[in-house]
């Protein structure tokens, strides 16, 4: 999905570059407050970004006759809230930049702010919303990597056309374009990021109730004001989690 | 294998079917050349609108041939894989640790593992165990 180094003009990297940059800080201050005041999370903030490595390394073959990577920011947005993952998923871009020359330095910002910011807003909206509608954990699990997959692809797609539009359809022309390149190759891997994430989430129920329970996850419906009484319940979840191996849905 | 282990391998199995499925139609058949990234093409596309765009920066380091870069690639899914692992290969020695725990400090009333013989002792050396199963 990312944008080839030096693909796009000089001006347009520099907006997307400035239009990240409040994100990536805002991301790092809510890290680092996160770990300070839950050094507990710091092992599963870590399996996250990791998560992120990984299904971003993975080139897989669509139906369209091309390869894409899926993203892995879902899972973390869902976790942490997509501030967090707006560091990640930098982090995972500059390796790929640096390293594997894939994506690029003067298209990092706006690599990073489809893959590391609206990805996983839109992701972690779609899993409130339905989650808000009462709907069963793991379908809001599955439709929030779903759309932060795909969401990331349709804004690599109009950042393109924004740049380079048709000479005779213009802006719409081209996104029609990208976009058949990019958001259509990548609806099926989006549906194999969602199955991947509800597989990850599903080891993490097992593994790590109380960790869950304390991020929230387990609640339905709920404003966040009452996080705070279900925090107090968190220490006795986490004692009767060894004991029940029940699936959430 | 059980329930949870049966929906986990077929979450596993819908995915590499999604994978493989293109592959054996034969969905990248109609293209020069098949399967190639998506950011190549767009990169095509790219000089297709604009014949007189020329990329204006070069990548400071690019992997040398095809090989390096399937290794770095690889490197990359395996440092995410390997903390992964780590993650869930602590929890579960975790978990054990606890049940074992708890477990011992349950029947401790029944045969003691150090035969304390007292109630007294026995609680004592569950309790120990425990905890350090706990720490492990």
């Amino acid at each position: 999905m990312h944008i080839a180094e030096g693909f796009l003009p000089p001006a347009h990297a520099v907006a997307w570059g400035i239009a990240s940059a409040p994100f990536v800080v805002h991301g790092v201050r809510s890290l680092t407050r996160e770990v300070r005041e839950h050094p507990e999370s710091t092992l599963l903030i870590g399996a996250s970004g990791a998560f992120t490595f990984v299904l971003s390394a993975l080139k897989l073959p669509s139906v369209t006759g091309s390869c894409s990577h899926p993203t892995g920011t879902g899972l973390g947005a869902i976790l942490f809230r997509p501030p967090v993952m707006a560091v990640l998923g930098t982090i995972t871009l500059l390796f790929q930049a640096l390293l594997l020359a894939h994506g690029g330095l003067t298209t990092l910002g706006a690599n990073v702010f489809s893959m590391a910011i609206v990805g996983p807003w839109a992701g972690y909206g779609i899993y409130r919303l339905l989650r808000r509608l009462d709907v069963p954990l793991m379908v809001a699990v599955f439709f929030g990597a779903f759309v932060a997959d795909l969401s990331t692809y349709c804004v690599t797609s109009v950042q393109l056309a924004l740049a380079f539009p048709d000479p005779s359809s213009g802006f719409l022309g081209a996104l029609g374009k990208f976009g058949s390149i990019f958001a259509v190759t990548q609806i099926p891997l989006a549906v194999s990021e969602g199955l991947l994430t509800v597989l990850v989430m599903r080891l993490l129920v097992q593994s790590s109730k109380g960790e869950l329970t304390r991020l929230g996850v387990f609640l339905a419906r709920k404003q966040s004001g009452t996080r705070t009484a279900e925090s107090a319940e968190t220490t006795a979840a986490t004692k009767t989690s060894e004991t029940t191996e029940t699936v959430v849905r | 294998m059980s329930r949870n282990a049966k929906i986990n391998a077929v979450l596993l199995f819908v995915v590499a079917a999604l994978a493989v499925l293109p592959l054996a139609f034969g969905l990248g058949d109609h293209k020069k050349e098949p399967f190639t990234g998506s950011d190549t093409e767009a990169e095509t596309a790219i000089t297709e609108i604009e014949p007189d765009y020329e990329p204006w920066f070069s990548p400071l380091y690019e992997p040398p041939s095809g090989e390096i870069e399937s290794a770095l690639f690889a490197l990359q899914a395996a440092l995410g894989a390997g903390v992964l692992a780590y993650y869930f290969g602590l929890r579960r020695g975790r978990r054990q640790g606890e049940l074992r725990g708890s477990a011992r400090r349950d029947d401790g009333q029944g045969p003691p593992p150090a035969a304390a013989g007292g109630t007294g002792g026995a609680g004592g050396t569950s309790g120990a165990g425990g905890s350090a199963a706990g720490r492990a």
